[in-house]
């Protein structure tokens, strides 16, 4: 079983993010996710100070077998990448909830995470999806 | 990928072995097959390294047997089974269609004076062997397809000794001499030392039901189980094509980096889809396939446009990622007189790449 930390809100979309103290957002991949896309073997990141909607695909995640998209989960500047992604993509694999975060959103709706999925709303999503 | 939806997937003889281990199951022409045990990369590395095994039962193994079974195949292959005169030898050929196209690529045996047996590939089954009955009935050659039998790939620079230790010192004699590309007959099995990853190792076809006895024998050395993910990214490195992907009744051999394959002497033997080969030779083929290496990051894919300056657009037919590279490698097929250099649009943008002959990796070391 796939782990789903508390503390993170979620996507359909298999994003989570990050309410930080400072109050921009952190964004990653669910375990879930990387379990689902594989060994990962390149990330494109977005570039830093570029703006996206909610939903708007920002990056791509590519394992052995395919590319994915990584979607914006809400309206915001993208303000920092995580560089260390661009040798070393196995972070995601191996620590998607820590080491593995993609990029730092400053939120156009400094609310807006809190109208996404809690952890056990997501839970219950990767569960259905597998029936 | 071609099983119509809502059919029942079909399992092979080792299908509980691959649930114990853990693995990730996918449609495959029809069929449950592992896709990997947890990590595609490190099955990789494990086959370069050490000795891996993967379950191939699924693909088709179809026994021809009668007097005139020699004759059969001169007639229906591109390649020239009269090379094949020492019992248990191993050919790799393209089967053709009229217009040279290639209906499926395969390896055939010889098994005894009148006796071959062929290992065709899994998602062609059906019209491989509509093909092989329709044209094997002048013959009078008998088809018979091995659904009987399972078939367990051993493959890396140890998988010769770890199957020779799990087979015992007599069966371990028996193997120790056999060159590359032939196969033996050992204790009701046929061991052939064949395989799509570019190491050493053997592929091994036995009754179904005692595969999962020598699949967990196996396990015990640390012979690693391997899923489909790495046994493609393997073939990839070792410059091998993929039938239905590099290759299919819509190109010949010669547009598909297999001229090689084709044997035109003697100048009298009539192969089925000779003439329309022969006219594509004289002319020149209008385009290659080529390995291709990204020069910078990202992932080389399948459909990828690839642009070679002057000439007209290209496309990648397999990409992935080569673990033991660490960079992205391919097949395309570009026009015949592309260079070296080259660019891939992947996402909208033009990346440059070059063109490379295949392979690119060799019994573990990189050829590039």
């Amino acid at each position: 079983m796939s782990e789903v930390p508390d503390d993170l809100r979620y996507t359909k979309t298999h994003e989570w993010v990050r309410q930080d103290d400072d109050g921009l957002l952190t964004v990653g991949i669910s375990d879930h996710a990387q379990h689902l896309l594989g060994d990962l073997v390149f990330v494109e990141l977005p570039e830093v100070g570029t703006a996206f909607g909610g939903g708007d695909d920002c990056a791509v995640v590519e394992s052995v077998k395919a590319a994915s998209d990584v979607y914006c989960p809400v309206a915001g500047e993208v303000v920092e990448v995580n560089e260390a992604l661009a040798d070393t993509p196995e972070l995601i694999n191996q620590d998607p909830y820590g080491d593995g975060w993609i990029f730092r959103l400053k939120p156009e709706d400094p609310g807006a995470a809190a109208e996404l999925m809690d952890a056990a709303a997501y839970k219950q999503m990767i569960e259905d999806e597998a029936d | 990928m071609n099983a119509a939806t809502g059919d029942m997937l079909q399992r092979t003889p080792l299908y509980d072995e691959h649930r114990a281990a853990g693995a990730t199951l996918v449609d495959f022409g029809g069929w449950e097959m592992p896709l990997h045990y947890g990590s595609q990369i490190e099955e990789h590395h494990a086959v370069r390294r050490a000795a891996g095994m993967f379950d191939v039962s699924h693909m088709t193994i179809v026994d021809l047997a009668g007097p005139r079974v020699r004759e059969f195949l001169r007639h229906l292959l591109a390649n020239n089974v009269d090379r094949l005169q020492d019992t248990g030898k191993a050919l790799y050929s393209c089967m053709l269609n009229e217009r040279g196209g290639v209906i499926d690529d395969l390896i055939v045996y010889l098994m005894g004076p009148e006796h071959f047996r062929m290992v065709v590939n899994a998602a062609t089954r059906d019209k491989d062997l509509a093909w092989i009955r329709r044209h094997a009935g002048p013959y009078g050659v008998e088809v018979r397809e091995r659904d009987d039998l399972a078939m367990i790939a051993v493959q890396g620079p140890e998988a010769r000794a770890r199957v020779h230790e799990v087979l015992g010192p007599a069966a371990g004699a028996d193997l120790a001499d056999m060159a590359p590309f032939y196969g033996r007959e050992v204790d009701g099995m046929f061991i052939a030392r064949t395989g799509y990853t570019g190491e050493d190792g053997y592929e091994i076809m036995l009754p179904g039901t005692q595969a999962p006895a020598l699949w967990r024998a196996l396990l015990e050395p640390g012979v690693r189980p391997c899923g489909l993910g790495a046994r493609d990214t393997l073939r990839l490195e070792a410059g091998m094509n993929l039938y239905g992907t590099d290759m299919d009744e819509e190109v010949t051999p010669l547009e598909s980096g297999l001229g090689w394959t084709v044997a035109w002497e003697p100048e009298e033997r009539d192969f089925i889809g000779r003439s329309a080969l022969a006219a594509q030779r004289r002319e020149g083929p209008a385009r290659k396939l080529t390995g291709i290496m990204l020069e910078g990051k990202g992932v080389l894919r399948g459909h990828q446009k690839v642009f070679v300056e002057g000439l007209e657009a290209g496309e990648i037919t397999s990409g992935s990622f080569s673990p033991t590279l660490g960079r992205a490698i391919g097949f395309a097929r570009v026009p015949r007189s592309a260079g070296e250099y080259c660019e891939v649009e992947i996402r909208g943008r033009r990346l440059p790449a070059r063109l490379v002959r295949p392979p690119f990796v060799r019994h573990g070391k990189p050829c590039t």
